[in-house]
């Protein structure tokens, strides 16, 4: 999808005048400097936002139900798997993919790695939005949605992991709020904003890295309070936590690469020559990292199962389905890598980020759903819980998207005319 | 207050403090359950599957009217590939029947919450809704839940249900010993009043134990050599009996012998390590990584700031 940016460009170089009313500035800032009938010609011509309308119009009286008459009315409402795929997707698949914010920001602003800033707001906001739909997912799934804050400030457990769950996903909300100022300052012309943020950005990074660890770590540690249920090759109680938090890092690596690669091709006129002539040599750098990371991810589920003396589950069927996900997940995605590096091929290094990402939602729906109650029976999701999945989805994208278009992730401000 | 009163007056508060406190026995880390705590004991050689218990424990628990009568024995056969039954959102114990090869009669089991003496539910609550009483319950308060369903991942025995059929009252449904209305005036639950075979025992649990490992040396024919909630899941309140192996009534072998929260204490303790080693070593390694683009930049001759 192609936008005409001649309008937008002339209203942001214009001089503020008396006129500037509320209109232009919806005009200007929602409507990308279209007038609203123009807009919504664009919005109507493409054929993604007919897809997503489609999964909208089933899924939002799907939530209708799930609020009005109870989550058993779009579940199984399975007492032997309370978390189903919303959780299993939702939260323990979207969380691991927004690792990107404290990955980029670490580069950047610890590391200093100057020559991955292109890239930083993008895997900022991705890993913000991952979060926040991660919370909306929550309040789908959660039997009472309106007392989340109850951990916070109501009954607090603080020797729960969920508690640290919830507090740090909360506190690091907060953190990539405040490290997307800069880009949301720019957008409203709000320069303090901006220079506040930078004086404190070494301590969001900071913050971030820590909340980060903990907290994708807290996701892997919630199965250690099952250890008799989850399938052995899947739960190992002294590296869960570690096995989560290393995946999250190549998940994010890998996140970040898929969505710019969807970007560089389907939202070309939003990215400007920074993006685009640096992304390839970025998407190196980020693809080297995501190895580092598949390999000693590789090398601690060994370590885990000859710590566990679990060798003998390798020859079984659950041992080979282990295998085989291990395999097509990480080893396969690794491997291209490799040669994607070695050969300098680019698309080789993006499918192997498409299977990387893919892989980590296997993985964590292995964990959750097929490989829990591994010794009694195996349940399907109801058809309405996976449509709900694929509704929160749609408003992840529609959202993710309205932010690209506006703020200044891809593109510097002011936004220069499309080439 | 200023600052030099404020200075005395905390050493002073930190000495009394440790004049006062006592630093408790050395086996804090280990909690085996409140001295007089209360159990129950079930002899599954003594059940005939009447149901009784879970016909009383619907009356005492107000729960909903059952689908099929309390009378009606079709419930204990399960579908083809089908599960047994387990306690749900309309019911806190089920009684289930098992045919063994071990035993010429069919074998009946009671389920319901263990009320173990370090409960998974409890310790895996992050609103603390759950509590372990002194007379030995578990019991839930379903003003606080946030409706998680952590503690049904958690319950070794997968115990607790949840409510999904309420959209506006969800809330866990699970046995609580019968905790308000009877075992808090020290009266035992409804269900082992019900039972017309003694075949549920109330007393406390060391007493029970005493009276299981009695039964088991008198008739060691009649039962298996092994009392299941003495160990299981770091011990539980509720324990039973046998005479057919345990696995072959539908009870889980796999439940670990220690408590739960046992296996999540290796997280926990990073935690706090996490939470204040990463400040300064990340803190050091932008310092290392900004003196060395510094140093690059002086030797290029740039003039621009490496930060």
């Amino acid at each position: 999808m192609r936008i005409s940016f001649s309008r937008l460009h002339d209203k942001t170089t214009q001089p503020q005048t008396d006129k500037t009313t509320m209109s232009h500035f919806l005009n200007d800032k929602i409507f990308l400097g279209h007038s609203f009938n123009e807009y919504m010609r664009i919005v109507v011509s493409n054929p993604l936002n007919w897809m997503l309308g489609i999964v909208l119009l089933i899924g939002i009286p799907l939530l209708l139900q799930r609020y009005i008459l109870g989550i058993h009315s779009v579940t199984h409402s399975s007492q032997d798997y309370p978390w189903g795929i919303m959780l299993g997707f939702g939260l323990f698949g979207m969380v691991p993919l927004s690792a990107s914010g404290f990955l980029l920001s670490t580069s950047v602003e610890i590391f200093g790695r100057k020559d991955f800033q292109p890239i930083e707001r993008l895997a900022l906001l991705n890993g913000l939005l991952g979060y926040f739909f991660a919370v909306v997912y929550l309040l789908v799934d959660l039997g009472m949605p309106w007392r989340l804050a109850y951990p916070m400030f109501v009954s607090l457990g603080p020797a729960a992991v969920l508690f640290l769950v919830a507090w740090h996903v909360a506190t690091y909300l907060s953190v990539q709020i405040a490290e997307l100022i800069p880009a949301f300052s720019e957008w409203i012309n709000w320069p303090q904003g901006k220079r506040f943020i930078t004086k404190i950005a070494l301590g969001l990074t900071i913050a971030g890295i820590i909340l980060s660890t903990l907290h994708q770590g807290a996701l892997g540690a919630l199965f250690c309070y099952a250890p008799a249920k989850i399938h052995p090759l899947w739960i190992s109680p002294e590296f869960q936590w570690i096995h989560f938090f290393c995946s999250s890092i190549y998940a994010g690596l890998c996140m970040v690469i898929v969505v710019s690669t969807l970007l560089e091709r389907y939202m070309r006129w939003r990215c400007d020559n920074t993006f685009l002539s640096n992304l390839e040599r970025i998407t190196f750098g980020l693809a080297k990292g995501a190895s580092y990371a598949m390999i000693t991810y590789i090398t601690i589920k060994i370590v885990a199962v000859a710590h566990d003396q679990e060798w003998s589950y390798l020859l079984t069927g659950w041992g080979g389905y282990y295998l085989f996900e291990i395999g097509l997940s990480v080893v396969l995605p690794l491997c291209l890598i490799a040669y994607g590096i070695r050969n300098h091929q680019l698309a080789m290094l993006r499918w192997a980020a498409l299977i990387g990402v893919i892989g980590i939602i296997w993985n964590r729906l292995n964990t959750v759903l097929i490989c829990y109650n591994w010794q009694h029976h195996q349940e399907i999701p109801h058809i309405k819980e996976f449509w709900l999945v694929l509704t929160i989805l749609a408003l992840y994208v529609i959202i993710y998207r309205f932010f690209l278009y506006r703020l200044p992730i891809l593109f510097s401000w002011p936004p220069t005319p499309g080439r | 207050m200023n600052r030099r009163t404020f200075i005395s007056q905390s050493i002073a508060g930190v000495f009394t403090a440790l004049a006062v406190c006592k630093p408790k026995s050395a086996s804090g880390h280990d909690f085996s359950g409140h001295p007089e705590s209360k159990g129950v004991l079930f002899d599954m050689t003594r059940c005939i599957g009447c149901r009784s218990c879970e016909a009383a424990c619907n009356r005492e628990q107000g729960l909903p009217e059952p689908d099929l009568p309390f009378s009606d024995t079709s419930v204990f056969e399960s579908p083809p590939g089908g599960e047994k039954r387990r306690p749900d959102e309309k019911s806190y114990t089920v009684v289930n029947k098992y045919d063994s090869q071990y035993a010429s009669y069919p074998i009946f089991r009671k389920i319901q919450c263990f009320h173990c003496l370090e409960p998974a539910c409890l310790t895996s609550c992050f609103v603390n809704a759950y509590t372990k009483t002194e007379e030995g319950a578990v019991i839930y308060n379903p003003d606080v839940c946030v409706g998680c369903r952590t503690c049904m991942i958690a319950c070794p025995f997968s115990i607790p249900a949840f409510r999904y059929s309420s959209a506006f009252e969800p809330r866990i449904m699970k046995c609580v010993f019968c905790y308000d209305t009877r075992l808090k005036n020290d009266l035992p639950p409804a269900c082992v009043e019900a039972c017309p075979r003694e075949a549920l025992t109330f007393d406390t649990r060391t007493s029970l134990l005493r009276i299981a490992r009695q039964r088991i040396r008198e008739n060691p024919d009649k039962y298996i050599n092994r009392i299941y909630g003495e160990q299981e899941a770091g011990g539980t309140a509720w324990l039973t009996i046998s005479g057919v192996p345990f696995a072959e009534a539908g009870f889980d072998d796999s439940v670990p012998k220690q408590p739960i929260i046992n296996y999540v204490k290796d997280f926990l303790a990073v935690v706090p390590m996490v939470l204040t080693i990463w400040p300064g070593l990340f803190a050091g390694f932008h310092l290392l990584a900004r003196r060395k683009n510094e140093h690059q930049s002086t030797s290029d001759n740039t003039e621009e700031c490496p930060l």
